[in-house]
């Protein structure tokens, strides 16, 4: 597999752009996955997913043959979408206190939100559900969630994609299973 | 009972296998024993199922060749290549044909001058060629732009390229007689002339 990935991004070194194509048939789904759960919304996913690609493309004399390609690819597509969120940061904090209550935070109030009766819950809202939760958390921590948990990555590659070291992976993954636990169980 | 200070750490390190031997006893045994932090465990666990359950989406359709056709275009000369590559046969083919052309139509370039094969018996006048009566010409004759007049015998083939063939009635010639006049014509000879040389060097061979 990364033979023959490594087979065509040369070919795409040497200007040929079909090749191309083969890299982003083998990565679509993964990108696309990878995006929609970072950012909870499909048409900014296949947007984001689509510029990752592109990027990839552009910047492919820039990438280290020897490295592993998904690592690279993974790191533009979370560096974009982490931008995205980042420029339209939401107006409220999940650790921030709900104004004119006592102490409440907005975790007591997702967590009123999501109350469902087990039995009546479709599978496709569970989805909807979990989806929510996850673009609930802060940026910081839904990226190293989505990597871990939905891309199924080491704590090691983690921190090669976000270029942040071991220990701070390791910290924000304790720190978003634990949102994700108050968010997640009473669902 | 009270927990055991780094609990909820040692789970966390659990969960990301990272735990040491010593910890993973001590988390163990605890959470047998303390329901509050069984339960605990038991949420964490839950959460990450959960994630994981959400199903494997896939990309929209079209996804690729939109991403395609936003690349910046590549140079022309990758995909004249890539085309060859892809079509060795074509390629062949067609270099072939290039070539044969090419060495064809040089070739009748270079023929326009007057030529006759040189036997000995022929008389030559204003570009006819002439077989004059009672000689007999040994082996093929083949005139090049110019006429042929067979009053003779010519114990051969006779060709004539771009001129004409005047077979006298006391003419006589025992192979046969070939008249050539337009390219494509000519091409059609030159074609068969190589193929027969062609077998007869298997021939000579055999």
């Amino acid at each position: 597999m990364e033979a023959l990935i490594k087979k065509r991004i040369k070919q795409v070194l040497k200007g040929d752009q079909s090749a191309y194509g083969e890299i982003v048939e083998i990565y679509k789904d993964k990108v696309f996955q990878l995006c929609y759960r970072i950012l909870g919304n499909r048409h900014e996913a296949e947007d984001m997913a689509q510029e990752a690609f592109i990027r990839a493309y552009v910047n492919i004399s820039s990438f280290n043959i020897d490295l592993k390609f998904s690592t690279w690819l993974y790191r533009i597509a979370t560096n974009l979408c982490i931008d995205r969120i980042r420029k339209k940061k939401p107006d409220y904090y999940l650790d921030a206190e709900v104004s004119g209550t006592d102490g409440l935070t907005m975790y007591s109030q997702i967590a009123s939100d999501t109350i469902l009766p087990e039995d009546e819950i479709e599978s496709l809202e569970l989805q909807e559900t979990i989806q929510r939760e996850i673009t609930k958390l802060p940026e910081k921590y839904r990226s190293v969630i989505v990597l871990k948990y939905i891309e199924e990555l080491s704590l090691n590659e983690i921190s090669e994609i976000l270029d942040i070291p071991l220990g701070t992976v390791k910290t924000r993954i304790h720190r978003g299973r634990e949102a994700l636990r108050h968010q997640l169980r009473n669902v | 009972m009270k927990c055991p200070d780094n609990i909820v750490l040692y789970m966390h390190e659990y969960l990301d296998e990272e735990i040491d031997e010593h910890d993973e006893q001590l988390l163990k045994k605890h959470l047998q024993t303390c329901p509050k932090c069984q339960s605990y465990f038991h949420e964490l666990e839950k959460a990450i199922a959960l994630v994981q359950s959400t199903s494997h989406i896939q990309a929209p359709s079209n996804f690729t060749e939109n991403v395609m056709a936003r690349l910046p275009k590549e140079k022309r000369r990758v995909s004249v290549n890539r085309w060859f590559r892809h079509h060795p046969l074509l390629t062949a083919a067609s270099l072939f044909i290039i070539l044969m052309t090419g060495s064809l139509f040089s070739t009748w370039n270079k023929d326009h001058e007057f030529s006759v094969t040189k036997q000995p018996n022929l008389v030559v006048h204003n570009n006819t060629v002439i077989v004059p009566e009672g000689e007999v010409i040994k082996g093929d004759l083949t005139v090049r732009n110019g006429d042929l007049q067979i009053e003779g015998k010519v114990e051969g083939d006779v060709t004539v390229i771009n001129g004409e063939n005047y077979l006298a009635s006391a003419g006589h010639v025992t192979g046969e007689i070939k008249e050539v006049n337009e390219v494509f014509e000519w091409i059609w000879y030159h074609v068969k002339k190589t193929s027969k040389e062609l077998v007869s060097v298997f021939r000579d061979k055999e």
